[in-house]
């Protein structure tokens, strides 16, 4: 009878070597902190916590650019926060002579959020840059911590 | 790239994030089912007519399931990290528990069916065949050459067991891609319970049709005679299946027009616009209405064996397509409303990106250079089988 089904035995331990493979790899490759307070790699949150921190945030920009602040009260960018466009600066704060935040290109920039879009509010200052400006950067014209021209004729704002 | 868009969509909506790979996959997969059913056919419920096509079945329900995974990893990116689906997997995650579903398929039901049909011919050719090919045979034969009487009826026993496991396997496997589209409950184009069954059955269709032009197809390359009553037969359940499938299409239909939820006007509207020519044209009209009608038309006349061949190898060209457009309309057609009900975007396919057209070509060629692979090593075809089970045993164990 085990002449009969000795190709099946032997089908079996080649499973068998399969899954004990599998369970040697799972073993090896698995960290041991997996589970340890949910799906993911309980280590990670001490790794994570121990990173450098890389935002100063926008009270530790204000105490120093005191100017920028009076600036930004008077236009609607007072909601956004200096990091948002500037990128993360809390090498800049620590080390402010040394480490100089990079100048940033105001026609890549601002299309980030106001290029037009037909996903967009009506009521979001948006303009197709193409035809807007032809590629000049915006802050040949506007001033990007108080976007809005007061006194030109131009109106810039909600055109499609 | 500015993407048209028409009317008022929200901003995560303008870009289609799944793309025609996402198409590919369960056009592929519904393809092994359904080759896998038409296998079936001949196993379990002895329809001894489409015995011909049992093996052909399973070598394109294997190569067509190894290429099965390949669009989602393409889209995903980053291969490498598939396989920690297998070692960590979450019970929450849908896509984690079908790649258990996939490696079940795989390795419990097709490999191991295909490889107890085909022990025979193994082990006589592990003793005949020469070179490298000697070696993949004996390595194929786990060293064991037993090919009596009595083993050989102990396999049938066992294929018989596992075809039997293999078909809920089946389903399973093209239920759950069904069932991906089905439960996504923000999607009023999708979110629907009959879904994962349609799947099934478009599969079913899909996988008879196809399996049914590989065998003319290779019939006619090999210059052999097409088995009439084994084609007859085949068309005769792809008819059957497809009459099913579009019944439930269609009462899914029903339901949608009477219901006429929040998102009927706006699905009524896609329907009669971006999705007209996929959905109504291709899908319905040439790639369903006409096989049937094709099929139905050949139960009832009395048309000559050259014409019965020219008009199922239509109807099965058809019935590929339209199942084809059936998974379009799905996968793009779900993207291209909003959830405003407001607005809608367009598809716009590259060629030679990742997610282009160019990869998705490779990847349904793929298929085809797995199956004449596996076909110059097992080769399924009636005449190149070895001896009948038991005449000229080999006994005995190396």
């Amino acid at each position: 009878m085990f002449k009969n089904i000795e190709h099946l035995v032997r089908l079996a331990v080649v499973m068998m070597i399969g899954v004990l493979g599998f369970v040697i790899l799972r073993a090896a490759v698995v960290p041991h902190s997996f589970g340890q307070y949910g799906h993911y790699r309980g280590a990670a949150i001490g790794e994570i916590a121990s990173r450098p921190v890389a935002f100063a945030g926008h009270e530790t920009c204000e105490a120093c650019h005191t100017d920028v602040v009076e600036q930004k009260k008077l236009g609607k960018h007072v909601v956004v926060s200096c990091e948002a466009c500037h990128g993360a600066l809390a090498k800049h704060a620590d080390d402010p002579s040394s480490v100089l935040p990079k100048k940033l290109d105001t026609a890549i920039l601002c299309a980030r959020c106001h290029e037009a879009n037909g996903a967009k509010p009506k009521g979001f200052p948006q303009v197709a840059t193409a035809e807007h400006s032809g590629g000049l950067a915006c802050d040949t014209c506007h001033q990007p911590h108080h976007p809005k021209i007061e006194t030109a004729e131009i109106k810039t704002e909600g055109k499609k | 790239m500015q993407i048209p868009v028409e009317g008022f969509m929200y901003p995560n909506e303008v870009e289609l994030q799944w793309s025609i790979l996402i198409v590919l996959y369960p056009f592929i997969t519904g393809l092994v089912a359904g080759a896998f059913i038409l296998a079936s056919l001949e196993r379990v419920f002895r329809v001894e007519a489409v015995k011909p096509t049992y093996r052909l079945a399973l070598l394109t329900a294997l190569a067509f399931l190894l290429v099965a995974p390949l669009p989602l990893q393409l889209h995903l990116g980053h291969p490498e990290r598939s396989l920690e689906m297998y070692l960590t997997p979450h019970r929450s995650s849908a896509m984690a528990m079908f790649g258990f579903v996939y490696l079940w398929y795989l390795m419990a039901v097709l490999l191991l069916e295909i490889w107890l049909d085909y022990r025979h011919d193994i082990v006589v050719r592990s003793q005949t065949e020469k070179g490298w090919k000697r070696l993949v045979y004996r390595g194929l034969t786990l060293g064991s050459t037993n090919v009596s009487e009595r083993s050989l009826h102990v396999d049938e026993r066992l294929g018989y067991f596992i075809t039997l496991i293999g078909i809920p396997s089946a389903f399973l496997l093209h239920g759950y891609v069904g069932f991906i589209f089905g439960s996504v409950k923000a999607n009023p184009w999708w979110s629907s319970p009959l879904m994962p069954i349609v799947f099934i059955f478009s599969a079913m269709v899909s996988g008879i049709a196809a399996v049914m032009l590989l065998y003319m197809l290779s019939t006619r390359l090999r210059g052999q005679r097409i088995d009439m009553r084994c084609l007859d037969k085949i068309a005769q359940y792809l008819l059957y299946t497809f009459v099913i499938d579009f019944s439930l299409e269609m009462m899914d239909l029903l339901q949608r027009i009477y219901e006429a939820d929040e998102s009927f006007r706006s699905l009524d509207f896609m329907v009669h616009t971006r999705l007209w020519v996929s959905q109504v044209i291709v899908q319905i009209l040439l790639g369903t209405v006409t096989p049937i009608a094709l099929l139905g038309l050949m139960q009832v006349l009395k048309v000559t064996e050259a014409a019965r061949r020219w008009i199922y190898a239509l109807a099965g060209g058809l019935t590929v397509i339209g199942i084809f457009a059936m998974r379009w309309n799905v996968v793009i057609g779900g993207q291209l409303f909003s959830k405003s009900f407001l607005g809608y975007t367009t598809y716009k396919m590259a060629f030679a990106t990742r997610e282009g057209l160019l990869p998705a070509i490779i990847l349904m060629i793929l298929p085809f250079i797995i199956l004449w692979v596996l076909v110059k090593l097992l080769p399924p075809w009636p005449e190149s089988a070895s001896v009948p089970s038991g005449a000229t045993p080999v006994h005995g164990t190396s």
